[in-house]
């Protein structure tokens, strides 16, 4: 069983929660119905067979070896993690405000703090000593524009995608529209969701 | 940009340094400052500090300058950089921020953020890092703003500036004041208030143009300081070309982070004050938010930690919205964008690219001349003064007017800055006119100086003839001169019958100066140089004058 946080929109990056460890899923997935290629029926069949149920491993005639069979890793003990993070509702509030979230109601915050702990297994990992990383692509080369013009002149093509537009400038509400005050905004909730 | 967190702990950190220099102000007698503010701590004023120093406020003032990359693009895209255009015309998708769009980064801005950091003497580091500032604004569309937080291309360096001193001393005072980093950033788009429709016009053609954000620590004391620190950091930019350095076309601008406290306590609450559009309102806003902050401490009151506009009519500064307690910008590394690295000839990549590759002791040996070079090569050609120079340099195009009346006149340098600066440069400011406005040319003015090194006509003439040309009638000094008769008297009769006369006509005087007042004798002088209108030769008369009333 897994649960993502799908209310949680993209500007926190999207955790999804896995409990149990499931098979990993790759792309491309040799099944043993598959000798001929006879077009889309064939697919539909092979994706659904690698959907409906997990527990179809056991005996793929053509299996990858280097796919495990069984996990190879072991959870990790309570005992080793840091203290759970509660997360207060003042910070939550916070939290809203800052990225435009919304957590919705307790079972949101709930996820939210059963993400950080899945979170805090990293804690295991000795890394005194160790530089942290800049990103994943930090070995890479970061590419060099010369600096030349050619770009921009689409004012009619940009401003077409707005809604509302005002001689040539994007029209926008004044300032920021604050979020409404907690009670008030429950109200607002419980009325949106019917 | 709204005070970060990080700059809210560089303060808090600051609070636990004890600092044994205190650095003090001095103010000068054009400063529009209070007395108070002008009693407290003066480093060459000593006689006026009453009070024991430990119970003065003092001003506490640093700066965060975004200045504008002078450059053809933008620093993450392909548009175009300019000042005035139609709204959104200078606008690529990624500016727009539209989802599938990277950043590329410009080289010219690398360079040109190098340039200023090795000119300012900064540490240049060699592996530089990007990041998301995550704020809600509708000139923002991305919703964040790459800038460089962890570790921005350089640290640590100094900028050295001269504060003019006038008054009896006239002469220039070296400060300086500590850089904390120079950083690479974009800047945002530009929203319009329409208050007829209460809504917001966003414009997007200044959104993602490269910034150089330069922090500085809290060394200096008070708006007079602060002004002279931005010229010099204007002229520097100029200098190298790496921005124009135009305060009211928004391509330099400063915000200033104000505070007070007694000497040896913790540094007071801070304000930040904003929307300043000159170094001459940069000055005055600093000063009455100084004053205004004293006058709370001193009342018993506490400063807010606020953040406030400046406003130039009324000269006063005032609370701009709050915003909801301190903002939390949520740093992230920039994904998109691998690190910065930087080289010398030495470590550079032997099989690299030459135009993905840059370079710092190349960009060191480029460098073109600062404006201290400039200063000490004018004062080592020309032996003009420290404080001539100075001025001449603080001046846009001066430096070139004067070396151009070098160049054409016979007449010494030492003469010719006199000329240039006070005569000159007193008519420009006062008609609010620049050099380039000046309706007389150098060749015009060297024109003038030539007839006066020649002895063809005095120095009071030479002034009337310098206002004749200033009126730009067209005709040249020598003209000037025939037509108004102004060339010097030499008829040696002529003006001994004058002095006669003016000696006859005022016996009262005679009999002072032969009592022994001898300042009555420029009385004298004044009428026999208005009856030969300025033409006859000072020294002569006044010979002549002591002659006839011994």
């Amino acid at each position: 069983m897994y649960c993502t946080l799908g209310r949680i929109t993209s500007s926190l990056q999207c955790v999804a929660l896995y409990l149990r460890p499931v098979r990993h899923r790759c792309g491309v997935y040799v099944g043993p119905h598959v000798v001929e290629n006879r077009g889309g029926q064939n697919i539909t069949r092979h994706r659904k067979k690698h959907t409906t149920s997990l527990s179809q491993s056991q005996t793929p005639h053509h299996h990858n070896p280097k796919v495990p069979q069984t996990p190879t890793w072991e959870c990790v003990r309570e005992d080793q993690l840091p203290l759970p993070t509660k997360v207060p509702p003042d910070l939550v509030d916070k939290l809203e405000r800052l990225a435009l979230l919304d957590f919705r109601n307790q079972d949101g915050v709930d996820c939210l703090e059963k993400a950080i702990r899945f979170a805090d297994q990293l804690h295991v990992v000795n890394t005194d000593g160790v530089e942290p990383m800049a990103s994943v692509l930090e070995d890479r080369t970061l590419y060099l524009r010369d600096d030349r013009i050619e770009e921009g002149d689409c004012a009619e093509q940009l401003l077409g995608l707005a809604r509302n537009t005002l001689e040539g400038y994007y029209v926008a509400p004044p300032g920021n529209i604050p979020l409404p005050e907690r009670d008030e905004r429950e109200v607002l909730l419980k009325y949106s969701e019917m | 940009m709204a005070a970060s967190l990080v700059g809210v702990l560089a303060v808090v950190r600051n609070v636990s340094v004890k600092r044994t220099v205190r650095s003090k102000c001095l103010i000068s007698s054009s400063h529009v400052c209070t007395r108070r503010l002008g009693a407290s701590a003066c480093r060459n004023a000593k006689a006026q500090v009453k009070r024991s120093l430990s119970q003065e406020l003092v001003g506490v003032v640093g700066l965060e300058i975004h200045a504008q990359i002078h450059a053809s693009t933008k620093l993450f895209s392909g548009s175009q950089v300019r000042f005035s255009s139609p709204p959104n015309s200078l606008v690529s998708f990624f500016d727009a921020s539209l989802p599938g769009t990277l950043p590329v980064l410009n080289r010219r801005c690398v360079e040109a953020a190098v340039m200023t950091g090795l000119a300012l003497n900064c540490t240049i580091n060699k592996k530089s890092l990007f990041d998301r500032k995550h704020y809600f604004y509708a000139d923002l569309p991305a919703g964040y703003q790459i800038t460089q937080q962890r570790l921005p291309v350089a640290v640590d360096g100094r900028l050295s500036y001269g504060v003019l001193v006038d008054g009896s001393q006239n002469h220039v005072l070296e400060r300086s004041v500590r850089i904390k980093q120079i950083q690479l950033e974009q800047d945002s788009g530009k929203s319009l208030r329409d208050g007829h429709r209460s809504q917001t016009l966003i414009d997007l053609n200044r959104a993602g143009i490269g910034l150089m954000e330069l922090v500085m620590e809290p060394d200096m004391c008070c708006g007079e300081e602060a002004a002279a620190a931005v010229r010099e950091l204007q002229l520097i930019l100029q200098a190298l070309g790496t921005c124009q350095g135009n305060m009211s076309e928004g391509q330099l601008r400063v915000d200033a982070n104000v505070s007070v406290h007694r000497p040896g306590e913790p540094l007071g609450v801070r304000t930040e004050v904003k929307n300043i559009n000159s170094a001459r309102f940069l000055a005055r806003a600093i000063d009455y938010e100084l004053q205004r902050q004293m006058a709370v401490v001193e009342s018993g009151g506490t400063v807010v930690n606020e953040t406030r506009a400046f406003d130039f009519k009324s000269g006063q500064t005032i609370p701009m919205r709050d915003k909801e307690g301190l903002q939390d910008y949520r740093f992230m590394p920039e994904p998109n964008l691998p690190p910065l690295l930087l080289y010398d000839q030495q470590t550079a990549p032997m099989d690299a690219d030459p135009t993905q590759v840059i370079l710092i002791d190349q960009i060191q040996e480029q460098l073109p001349e600062l404006p201290r070079v400039t200063r000490e090569r004018l004062v080592k050609t020309y032996g003009i003064l420290p404080e001539h120079s100075f001025t001449l340099v603080n001046e846009d195009d001066l430096v070139d007017y004067f070396v151009s009346v070098v160049q054409r006149t016979k007449a010494e340098p030492r003469k010719v800055i006199g000329w240039v600066l006070k005569d000159l440069l007193g008519q420009l400011k006062q008609r609010c006119l620049s050099t380039a406005q000046s309706p007389i040319s150098p060749l015009a003015l060297a024109e003038l100086l030539d007839l006066l090194e020649a002895g063809r006509i005095s120095s009071p003439a030479a002034k009337l003839v310098f206002q004749e040309l200033w009126k730009g009638t067209g005709r040249s000094a020598e003209q000037i001169v025939e037509q108004q008769d102004l060339g010097v008297m030499r008829d040696h009769g002529e003006i001994e019958r004058i002095c006669q006369s003016v000696i006859d006509s005022h016996p009262e005087e005679v009999r002072a100066i032969r009592g022994g007042n001898r300042n009555v004798l420029n009385k004298l002088m004044g009428r026999v140089m208005k009856q030969t209108k300025g033409r006859a030769d000072p020294l002569l008369v006044r010979t002549l004058l002591e002659e006839k009333t011994s």
